[in-house]
């Protein structure tokens, strides 16, 4: 998916495009405004990352031209602001969501999804590989035909195998992408969710293989 | 906190004493004028009649043949007739010696000069005004000093001054009235321009801090100018800690993103155990710390919104259901189920933005500790007290702590592991108390917390 994140901070850009480009993603950063908009004008993006405060002005007037215009490219504002005073205010002015920060990656991801899913029609981003179709937007996996909707964290598995197939995943590895830092996870969790994915993909060519000792992968058979 | 002032005196007290004590003195003072003028005018009227009379004998006197003739003429007597009939008394002597009339009537004047002498006295059981004056009559070869004292009672004079006096005192008495209803009407109209005032000021909303400009008499314009100067700095100092606590939040949070951020993608890349784990204490360490800031400023932003709470009304279904739409992402991330149970609709006067944060507080505590693929309950009722209870199916709370929980950065024996601050139920608790109402601990048969906001 491609995504424009305008932030002023390099650094949080940096780190947040690092962190999106790892799950496949494609992001463009503005850092301005003025550049924001431009890239607007020119790239045809799935989904806008806003800050609030900007070098050039306030992001909430980014907001309201970017409403004004044709363009319903969906908005998640990202805000240090505190909880109380303006959240409900970037909402009205027409974000479709905002994220506190700090973020957990996982939650802007979940964010970003739910978004999406609510304008669906405008991300056309199925996967079709190895006999299955999976729309991670909509969390949908259909294989020879029958389709089941995917709990969330079977979902971002699966996305995880799909980004990176013939890659070998430690337990650990898909924990800290499955998990937030503070659950206590034990590796038997993971176990469960291998399971569970190893079912859905029944009836099609990809299934997960078990490395002992080193973790999981997906492999493509045929 | 309403401190009442200390009151001291009142200003229409003592402005209706003042002017009806100063009205009242007039008065009498006014009546006391009146009064004596009145009797100088009559004893002047008496006295200039009883002189005529007198000087008309005096003229009437010769002296023939060295024999001193006194024919009293009538119309001497005649001018001192009354409408109450007073009495005259006279007697005439002769270089001292009594001549004629009443021998108790002693001549006073002076024979020094010319001048009539006036007396008043009292005489046979009467108040009487007396005249002496006296002539030096020139024969041919005598001379003799003809002396006259000329006494009238009073009885048509004191009339006459009743009269007077009486109409002096009623004019006195209308000049009180007059005056004591105009102080009282001067009184009420000024007390009326502070009245004025003072209601304009207590009828403002608390948020109200604009300057005062409706227009004042010119006496009041000084304390409404420092009226209105303390409400711009307080209005300046409100803001100002308001914009501080966002700034203060916004500094906080952006270099810890950064840091999070880095963190998160450098724990994707690398691959040795060791590593890892330091990553992950870092993330965790970074989370507990902004969330730590993060409740501590939202906390500062309560005590701050609650001291100055305004209440509106808005619908409390509504809100809750706006907030598990807001919240549906992160139950996603574990699989948790938001259900939110309840009446369709349950009207509330409050601030719409304190209860939306405790309770977004009570529901990040129960995603928590609730197990991937439970279900979060949210469930309200319509009061009073309104009850809004969010119940999770975790571990619930250690039933020895229960009620320790909710103090500041008080937290329970089995939240070890978990990113918190303590200050969660804390803000409920006091978003509970702005609004009259608290908050409820108790834990579900079937297991798992349950923690009800009462308003």
């Amino acid at each position: 998916m491609k995504f424009l994140l305008v932030e002023d901070n390099r650094a949080l850009a940096d780190a947040v495009a690092s962190r999106m480009r790892l799950d496949g993603h494609v992001i463009d950063h503005a850092e301005k405004l003025e550049d924001a908009s431009a890239f607007v004008a020119t790239g045809d993006y799935d989904l806008i990352l806003l800050d609030i405060m900007l070098p050039d002005g306030d992001g909430r007037t980014f907001l309201e031209r970017h409403r004004a215009s044709d363009l319903d490219t969906p908005v998640i504002v990202l805000t240090a602001r505190s909880q109380v005073s303006d959240r409900i205010g970037s909402l009205d002015l027409g974000a479709d969501d905002y994220i506190t920060k700090p973020f957990d990656h996982a939650e802007l991801e979940a964010r970003c999804r739910a978004v999406l899913r609510r304008k669906s029609g405008n991300a056309k981003t199925t996967i079709e590989r190895g006999g299955i179709v999976f729309d991670p937007v909509a969390g949908h996996l259909s294989v020879g035909g029958v389709g089941v909707t995917l709990r969330n964290r079977e979902l971002r598995l699966l996305e995880v195998f799909l980004n990176a197939p013939g890659q070998v995943f430690s337990k650990q590895k898909l924990a800290d992408r499955l998990f937030s830092y503070d659950d206590d996870v034990s590796e038997n969790a993971i176990e469960v969710y291998i399971g569970r994915l190893r079912k859905h993909l029944e009836g099609s060519e990809l299934s997960i293989t078990t490395l002992r000792g080193l973790g999981y992968r997906l492999d493509h058979a045929g | 906190m309403q401190d009442n002032p200390k009151v001291s005196g009142s200003l229409r007290k003592r402005l209706v004493l003042t002017l009806i004590g100063g009205a009242a003195l007039l008065a009498f003072l006014l009546f006391l004028a009146v009064r004596n003028f009145a009797v100088q005018v009559a004893q002047q009227g008496q006295d200039n009649i009883l002189f005529a009379s007198a000087s008309s004998m005096l003229d009437a006197a010769s002296l023939r043949d060295g024999v001193v003739e006194v024919d009293l003429p009538y119309s001497a007597f005649a001018m001192l007739t009354t409408p109450a009939d007073d009495r005259v008394f006279y007697a005439i002597y002769e270089d001292g010696t009594f001549l004629s009339g009443y021998d108790d009537l002693p001549f006073f004047g002076s024979l020094d000069d010319d001048r009539p002498r006036y007396r008043t006295a009292q005489m046979r059981g009467a108040t009487v005004r007396q005249i002496s004056a006296h002539r030096t009559l020139i024969g041919a070869n005598r001379r003799i000093n003809l002396q006259i004292v000329l006494a009238q009672t009073q009885d048509a004079l004191s009339e006459t001054l009743d009269r007077i006096f009486r109409t002096a005192a009623l004019l006195g008495v209308s000049f009180f009235a007059l005056a004591a209803a105009m102080s009282l009407w001067v009184t009420s109209s000024t007390m009326g321009q502070l009245n004025r005032l003072t209601t304009s000021v207590t009828r403002r909303g608390p948020q109200d801090l604009s300057p005062f400009r409706n227009p004042v008499p010119q006496e009041m314009a000084p304390l409404v100018k420092s009226l209105n100067s303390l409400m711009g700095r307080l209005d300046h100092s409100l803001s100002q800690s308001e914009d501080f606590i966002a700034e203060a939040a916004h500094r906080v949070r952006t270099p810890l993103a950064t840091v999070r951020s880095y963190a998160e993608a450098t724990l994707q890349r690398v691959d040795k155990e060791e590593n890892r784990e330091a990553m992950r204490s870092m993330i965790k360490a970074i989370d507990e710390s902004s969330r730590t800031a993060g409740q501590l400023l939202d906390h500062a932003m309560i005590t701050f919104r609650a001291d100055q709470m305004e209440r509106r009304e808005f619908d409390l279904v509504e809100l809750l259901r706006e907030l598990v739409l807001q919240l549906a992402p992160i139950a996603e991330m574990k699989d948790l189920a938001l259900n939110l149970h309840g009446a369709p609709s349950v009207p509330y006067a409050g601030d719409p933005i304190l209860i939306q944060n405790a309770v977004r507080n009570l529901i990040d505590n129960a995603m928590k500790y609730g197990p991937a693929e439970s279900a979060v309950d949210i469930t309200v009722t319509a009061g009073p007290p309104v009850r809004i209870t969010v119940c999770d199916e975790g571990p619930g709370f250690p039933a020895d702590e229960i009620d320790r929980l909710t103090t500041r950065f008080a937290r329970g024996q089995n939240a070890e592991g978990k990113v918190g601050s303590g200050l969660g139920l804390t803000i409920a608790q006091d978003v509970a108390g702005a609004h009259g109402g608290s908050i409820e601990l108790s834990n579900r048969e079937e297991g798992g917390a349950c923690v009800t906001l009462l308003l």
